[in-house]
């Protein structure tokens, strides 16, 4: 039971960093209609950014650990999203009305550049950092000295998931920007027509989706305490199932589907074995795409002529 | 969702230099930004375990000046050219011309493979990289009657090339089986996987069947990696029997083929014995195809790619349809496969990464999406350009993404762009590829 628990924990952590990159994904394919490919990269370089960040402020003597943390997150999300924002612009804007596969071709090319420009820029070992929160909670003391324990940047890491979701869900469901982008999910020509920016807004849809992927490359970097060039692609996929297991185009379904492919790929590790954990998540997008194809949260797809 | 008006492309640009400076201003500040953590700061694992950095800000400066640069390049080019969407108006020779060369430059190539071990006999390094675009000019032709011929985004295609590669290693290894008796079977195999494939994903259309056929091939790799027992994990096989020309080796033998006809050995005879051996496969999986074209399947193929719903309605079975069309390309992905594994003589996991997969379709795309001769002359592009950057091995992932992107901005429909039915009513129509409506393939 307690190892049961001990697990649940991870999984949720895990989860939730899906949730994040997975977010960018279903929003992305609810406006444009198209898979980012280059979204995992884009987590990746999220990562990159805040570990190169969090290296000078330490190196300039910086001591306090929010400030640290507080200004490695606006940097990374500030510059991560030029990069969502560039991205955009450059590779996917000039296609948006080219046939059917030229922006997903265009996008696993953008994936391709942005793995090997941090394969050269940065080199190809894998950066370690040291722990930056320490400490934690026994929550619960076993007979047989197995301890359940609930560390800190595991709260922090669900904490500011949920922060960023309740900013996020303000942005979509209060703001002006978050009224046009639903409007642009529904009908790009009537909301051009009634006024919408539909470029602008399709642009600051890849900015919002590269800054949660970066909020998610520092959640990963503290968990993990490694980043390297090649982790956006197992990461993106993963959250790519996720944001198909909750519905693609659904945003609660894509943080839920997150928490999902989190748990069972945290259970699967645990019970069964570490080796298959991947080929048990890439599974379940087959099965999950077979049998529900709407995912959990989606709205069924009407087949038009 | 699926008509949208062009809102900011069609709007006339101003044409001074001011403008032109302006844009380029921009596009260095935003490079400036972007780059100035990931190109101006180094970061690596230092002795101690802990991180050390270094800056790097002249190379910053050089990357943003060459932004600027090319900015401006790019756009005096794109006022060159002009909007693109104008139509070009060929001039009547030149058009001759093309049509010329368009008609007589699958023969020419054709004969020229066929001379190109006489003529670089001694060229080693020429015999093994014409052997290398053979192989994936035959990829791409598999390739290519899955997403060009039936109209389905396969992302996960070197799966078959693992199944087919895997197939020969293993069955020779263990079994001792000749390459003849297994390249049938890696075919066989590798069909048989193309099918297990084709049943889940027959419901799913466009974006969602590319990412599932992704998710099978990564599925098949990490089984290779991690089925130890079987596949050696990722040390993979090596002591893969070399092929025999039916059973005589090529090798330095009493009885190899060199004693045999009393000339003197030499290891460049296996070269050109492969070489010849992957030119024979791949001209069958070309002529195969284009026998299949002209026969029903094939109808319904490229029926299926032009609109499912309407296959459909008369009475095409979608399903055997795209089955066939998995099944096809898989087999020919075996081939390749089994193929790759005799060349090599080591096979392992590493080798069969999405990054082959992406390539493959690269060439298929570049190549115009069922055009032959476009495929092969996209991959003799292709392989040949990575050749070129063979000193600069970490470069070369990054300017293969570049190219991906340009040619999708610049050609979206490929170099050999125009794809015509096979058949047509009453007369022939050549249908420019941009008039023609995507099916939900």
């Amino acid at each position: 039971m307690d190892y049961f628990a001990q697990q649940l924990i991870n999984g949720l952590v895990l989860g939730s960093i899906y949730g994040l990159i997975a977010i960018g994904y279903t929003m992305v394919y609810g406006i444009v209609g198209m898979i980012n490919f280059a979204h995992g990269d884009i987590f990746m370089i999220g990562g990159f950014i805040a570990l190169i960040t969090f290296l000078i402020l330490v190196s300039f003597g910086l001591t306090a650990i929010p400030v640290i943390l507080l200004i490695v997150l606006l940097v990374s999300m500030a510059i991560t999203s030029l990069y969502g924002w560039t991205i955009e612009r450059i590779a996917y804007r000039p296609l948006r009305h080219s046939f059917r596969l030229a922006p997903m071709l265009s996008a696993i090319g953008m994936s391709f550049i942005l793995v090997n420009f941090s394969q050269v820029s940065q080199g190809a070992r894998v950066k370690p950092v040291p722990p930056i929160i320490a400490g934690g909670y026994t929550l619960h003391e076993g007979a047989s000295g197995f301890a359940v324990q609930l560390s800190n940047v595991q709260i922090l890491v669900v904490v500011a998931t949920i922060v960023v979701l309740a900013l996020f869900t303000w942005l979509v469901s209060r703001t002006r920007l978050g009224r046009d982008m639903r409007a642009c999910e529904q009908d790009q020509t009537m909301a051009a027509l009634l006024g919408v920016d539909v470029d602008r807004t399709i642009s600051m849809t890849f900015v919002i989706g590269a800054a949660l992927a970066a909020v998610a490359g520092i959640m990963y970097l503290l968990y993990y305490g490694v980043v390297d060039f090649f982790m956006g692609f197992v990461a993106g996929i993963k959250a790519f199932t996720a944001a198909v297991l909750g519905g693609i185009g659904s945003l609660p379904g894509a943080m839920l589907g997150g928490l999902a492919i989190g748990l069972i790929e945290t259970f699967w590790s645990a019970y069964f074995s570490v080796e298959y954990k991947d080929v048990a998540a890439f599974s379940i997008l087959i099965v999950v795409l077979i049998f529900m194809p709407t995912g959990l949260l989606g709205r069924p797809e009407v087949e038009k002529v | 969702m699926s008509v949208t008006p062009a809102t900011s492309s069609h709007t006339s640009q101003p044409l001074g230099s001011a403008f032109i400076l302006k844009k380029a201003l921009i596009s260095a500040l935003v490079a400036l930004v972007l780059f100035s953590l990931m190109i101006g700061i180094r970061t690596e694992a230092g002795n101690q375990g802990g991180l050390i950095y270094w800056t790097r800000f002249g190379d910053l400066a050089t990357m943003v000046g060459v932004v600027f640069g090319g900015s401006i390049i790019v756009e005096l080019l794109r006022q060159w050219f002009g909007p693109v969407e104008t139509d070009k108006v060929v001039p009547k020779p030149v058009r001759a011309a093309m049509s010329f060369v368009g008609h007589w430059l699958a023969p020419a190539l054709l004969a020229f493979a066929l001379f190109v071990p006489v003529i670089f006999y001694h060229q080693r390094y020429i015999l093994d990289l014409a052997i290398l675009v053979l192989t994936y000019v035959m990829l791409g032709w598999g390739l290519n009657v899955v997403v060009g011929l039936a109209g389905l985004l396969d992302l996960g295609y070197v799966a078959f090339y693992a199944v087919g590669a895997y197939s020969y290693a293993l069955l020779a290894t263990n079994f001792g089986l000749s390459f003849w008796v297994c390249l049938p079977l890696a075919g066989i195999l590798a069909s048989f996987w193309g099918v297990l494939l084709g049943f889940p994903v027959l419901r799913l259309r466009g974006d969602y069947l590319a990412i599932v056929t992704l998710a099978f091939g990564e599925i098949i790799r990490l089984v290779i990696t991690n089925w130890q027992s079987l596949t050696g994990g990722p040390n993979g096989v090596s002591g893969i029997p070399r092929p025999t020309l039916f059973g005589i080796p090529l090798d330095n033998s009493d009885d190899g083929l060199a004693a045999k006809l009393g000339i003197e050995f030499s290891p460049t005879h296996r070269l050109v014995f492969l070489f010849y051996l992957i030119l024979a496969m791949a001209l069958l999986t070309n002529w195969v195809t284009i026998r299949l074209r002209r026969l029903p399947i094939g109808r319904a193929w490229e029926a299926l790619r032009e609109d499912e719903v309407a296959c459909r309605a008369l009475g095409i079975n979608t399903t055997t349809t795209k089955l066939t069309a998995f099944a096809t390309g898989a087999m020919f992905g075996g081939f390749a496969g089994a193929f790759f594994a005799t060349r090599q003589g080591f096979i392992s996991p590493e080798s069969f990464t999405f990054q082959e997969s992406a390539l493959v379709l690269a060439i298929v795309v570049l190549g115009g999406m069922g055009s032959q001769l476009g495929v092969a002359l996209a991959a003799l592009a292709m392989i040949g350009g990575f050749e070129l950057f063979r000193g600069f091995d970490q470069y070369r992932m990054l300017v293969f993404g570049m190219a991906m992107v340009i040619l999708m901005i610049w050609r979206p429909r490929g170099l050999v762009g125009h794809r015509a039915p096979t058949v047509y009513l009453e007369r022939s129509e050549a249908i420019s590829s941009d008039l023609v409506k995507e099916g939900h393939g």
